[in-house]
C-alpha cells in the first residue's frame, strides 16, 4: 500500500472541499439559471422519494416502537407512563425523524448516484456530455439535488406520523395506554420551536446527500474498482456529516428559538 | 485625425475577424501528475481539411482531443477553435461553441440507459429542436451509418463497431463545423476498421468537415489519404493518379512534441530514422 505523507493528504483534503464546495455552489445557482430540466428533476423524485417511502415508513414505525418501549420502563418507575407519547413524540419530530430518515436516504440515495455518476464518469460519458454542449452540473447534480431537498422533507414528516404511529401501537398493544392520551400528550407537547427544527434539518440533510454522492461520483476515477470505493466514501461521508451536521443544527435552532 | 487601425490578425482570426482556420494550437503544454504530456506543440488545421495525429500509445494524441474540446486546460499555450480562444474561455461559455463541434470518443461514451434513438437525437431534445425535425434528422444520421434498424435498441445491445458508427452518428446529426474523433477504429476487425474509415472518408467529401483524427493505425491514415468517396457508386474508391486532393495530411507526436506534420507523400518519403521505423 502507498503512504501518503500528511502534507499531500491535508492538500488533497482541502482541494476536496473546495471542489465540493463549488459543485454544490453551483448546483443550487443552477435552479436560476436556463435550461432547467423538470422532467429530470421529477423522475429523480419519483426516484428518491417513492423509491425511499418503503424504508422510511417501517424505520419510523420500528424505532417509534422502541422508543415507547424503553421510555415506559423508565416512565413507570416514577408513574408516569401516561407520557409515553410525550417523550416518543419530541424526541420523534425533534431529532430522530430526519436523522433516520436522512440516513435511510443517504444509505439508499448517496450511494445510487455516486455508483451512477460514478460509471457515467469513467466510461467518458460526462465528457461526451460536455462535448454535446451539455452542463452536468445543470442536467445531473442539480436534478438530485432539488429532488432529495424537497422529498427528503417530506418523507421526514413520514417518518415523524409512522413513528408516532410505531408508539401508539406499542402504547395500545403492549403497555394498555389509553389511545386518546397518547395522541393527545404526543400533539400538545409540540411546540412550534420543535416542528420548526424538525423541519429545517431535513433541509440541510437532503443537500449534503444529494452534493456529496454526486461529487464522489463525478470525482472518481480508477474503473469498476474505483466507482466501488466512491460508492462507499458517499454513503459514509454523507452518514457522519448528517449526524455532525445534526449536532451543531439542534445547537444552533435551540439557541435561536429559546 | 489618425488613420484607422486595422485589427490586429490572431491565429484563429482573419483581419475581417473571420475564422482563417478551423483549429489552431500554438506553443501548448500540458502535464498530468508531474508527467509532461505535450510539450510545446504548436500546428493548424484548415478549414475542410483532415489531420491525422499518430503516435505511439501515451504520446498525447487523445490529450490534443480534449483540449481542443476544451474538456481540459492547457498549463502552457495558446489554443483557437474556430476563431476562439478555448484556452481562455471559462467553461460555462465553452458549452456553446461545443455544439459546433462533434467528437467520436475511443470507445463511443454512448449514453447506456438511453436507446440508440435518443443518443443520436441527444443534442437536438437539448436545443429544443421539434419532435417531426429530430425524428427525421436522426433517421438520416442512422442511414448514413447504415444503423437505421437499430433506432430503438439499447447501446448495451449493439456490437463495438456498431457502437462506434452510432456514436459517429451522434456526432454528425447536428452537422458540426469541426469532427474530432479519438481512435475510431480502435479495437476493431480489420472489416468493420474499414466500414468505419470509409464513414469519415463519406464525411469529409460530402459535408467538407475539418476533422482531427487520432489513431494507432497507420494503414487507415494512409487509406484516407488515398481513397476518396464517389457519390456515383455510393463507396470510398482509390485516387489512383485522379486529379483529386483528399486534404488529408499527417502529423506525428513523439515524447510530447511534433516530429512531423506534412502530407502523406512527405511521411512516406522522411528521412527521419524514428519516422520511417514507425511507418515501417
Amino acid at each position: 500500500m502507498e503512504l501518503i505523507s500528511p502534507t499531500e493528504w491535508a492538500k488533497d483534503l482541502v482541494q476536496a472541499i473546495q471542489d465540493w464546495t463549488y459543485l454544490a455552489a453551483r448546483s443550487i445557482g443552477n435552479i436560476f439559471r436556463h435550461p432547467r430540466y423538470v422532467s429530470d428533476t421529477l423522475q429523480q423524485a419519483d426516484l428518491i422519494g417513492v423509491g425511499s417511502l418503503p424504508i422510511v415508513v417501517l424505520t419510523g414505525f420500528f424505532t417509534g416502537g422502541v422508543l415507547a418501549l424503553n421510555a415506559a420502563r423508565t416512565l413507570e418507575q416514577y408513574g408516569s407512563l401516561s407520557l409515553t407519547g410525550q417523550l416518543v413524540s419530541i424526541s420523534m419530530v425533534r431529532e430522530l425523524g430526519p436523522t433516520l430518515a436522512g440516513l435511510m436516504v443517504a444509505g439508499r440515495n448517496a450511494s445510487g448516484m455516486a455508483s451512477e455518476l460514478g460509471s457515467m464518469k469513467v466510461t467518458e460519458q460526462i465528457d461526451a456530455m460536455r462535448a454535446l454542449g451539455t452542463d452536468p452540473s445543470k442536467k445531473l447534480v442539480t436534478p438530485r439535488v432539488v429532488a432529495t431537498i424537497i422529498m427528503l422533507f417530506f418523507l421526514t414528516i413520514i417518518c415523524d406520523f409512522f413513528g408516532l404511529t410505531g408508539g401508539f401501537a406499542v402504547s395500545q398493544l403492549g403497555l394498555h395506554l389509553d389511545a386518546h392520551q397518547y395522541w393527545n400528550n404526543a400533539y400538545q407537547t409540540l411546540e412550534f420551536g420543535d416542528v420548526i427544527i424538525g423541519l429545517i434539518k431535513p433541509l440541510l440533510f437532503g443537500f449534503l446527500v444529494a452534493t456529496i454522492g454526486c461529487y464522489y461520483g463525478l470525482t472518481s476515477r480508477g474503473g469498476t474498482q474505483g466507482v466501488g470505493r466512491a460508492t462507499t466514501q458517499a454513503v459514509v461521508a454523507a452518514s457522519i456529516l448528517i449526524l455532525a451536521v445534526n449536532y451543531f443544527t439542534s445547537q444552533l435552532l435551540l439557541y435561536l428559538l429559546k | 485625425m489618425p488613420a484607422p487601425v486595422a485589427p490586429a490578425e490572431s491565429p484563429g482570426r482573419t483581419t475581417d475577424g473571420q475564422p482563417q482556420s478551423a483549429i489552431v494550437l500554438e506553443d501548448v503544454s500540458i502535464s498530468f501528475e508531474g508527467n509532461t504530456v505535450l510539450d510545446g506543440i504548436s500546428f493548424s488545421l484548415e478549414r475542410g481539411e483532415t489531420k491525422a495525429l499518430l503516435g505511439v500509445a501515451g504520446a498525447g494524441k487523445s490529450t490534443i482531443l480534449k483540449l481542443t474540446m476544451g474538456l481540459v486546460k492547457p498549463d502552457h499555450g495558446n489554443i483557437w477553435v474556430l476563431g476562439q480562444e478555448v484556452s481562455a474561455m471559462k467553461e460555462e461559455d465553452l458549452f456553446e461553441l461545443r455544439r459546433k463541434l462533434g467528437m467520436v470518443f475511443q470507445e463511443s461514451a454512448l449514453f447506456d440507459s438511453l436507446t440508440v434513438r435518443d443518443n443520436v437525437a441527444y443534442r437536438l431534445i437539448e436545443e429544443g429542436v421539434p419532435e417531426d425535425k429530430i425524428q427525421k434528422r436522426v433517421e438520416e444520421a442512422l442511414r448514413f451509418v447504415e444503423l437505421e434498424h437499430t433506432l430503438n435498441m439499447f447501446p448495451g445491445e449493439l456490437s463495438g463497431g456498431m457502437r462506434r458508427r452510432v456514436a459517429i452518428a451522434r456526432a454528425i446529426v447536428d452537422q458540426p463545423e469541426i469532427l474530432l474523433y479519438d481512435s475510431p477504429t480502435g479495437g476493431l476487425d480489420p472489416v468493420t476498421s474499414t466500414t468505419i474509415i470509409e464513414l469519415i472518408v463519406k464525411q469529409r467529401d460530402v459535408y467538407h468537415t475539418s476533422s482531427l483524427l487520432v489513431s494507432h493505425r497507420l494503414q487507415d491514415a494512409f487509406t484516407m489519404a488515398t481513397h476518396y468517396f464517389d457519390r456515383s457508386k455510393n463507396r470510398m474508391v482509390p485516387v489512383n493518379g485522379a486529379p483529386i486532393d483528399t486534404r488529408t495530411s499527417f502529423l506525428v507526436l513523439r515524447d510530447g512534441k511534433v516530429i512531423f506534420d506534412g502530407s502523406a507523400h512527405e511521411l512516406a518519403t522522411s528521412r527521419d530514422e524514428y519516422i520511417r521505423e514507425y511507418i515501417s
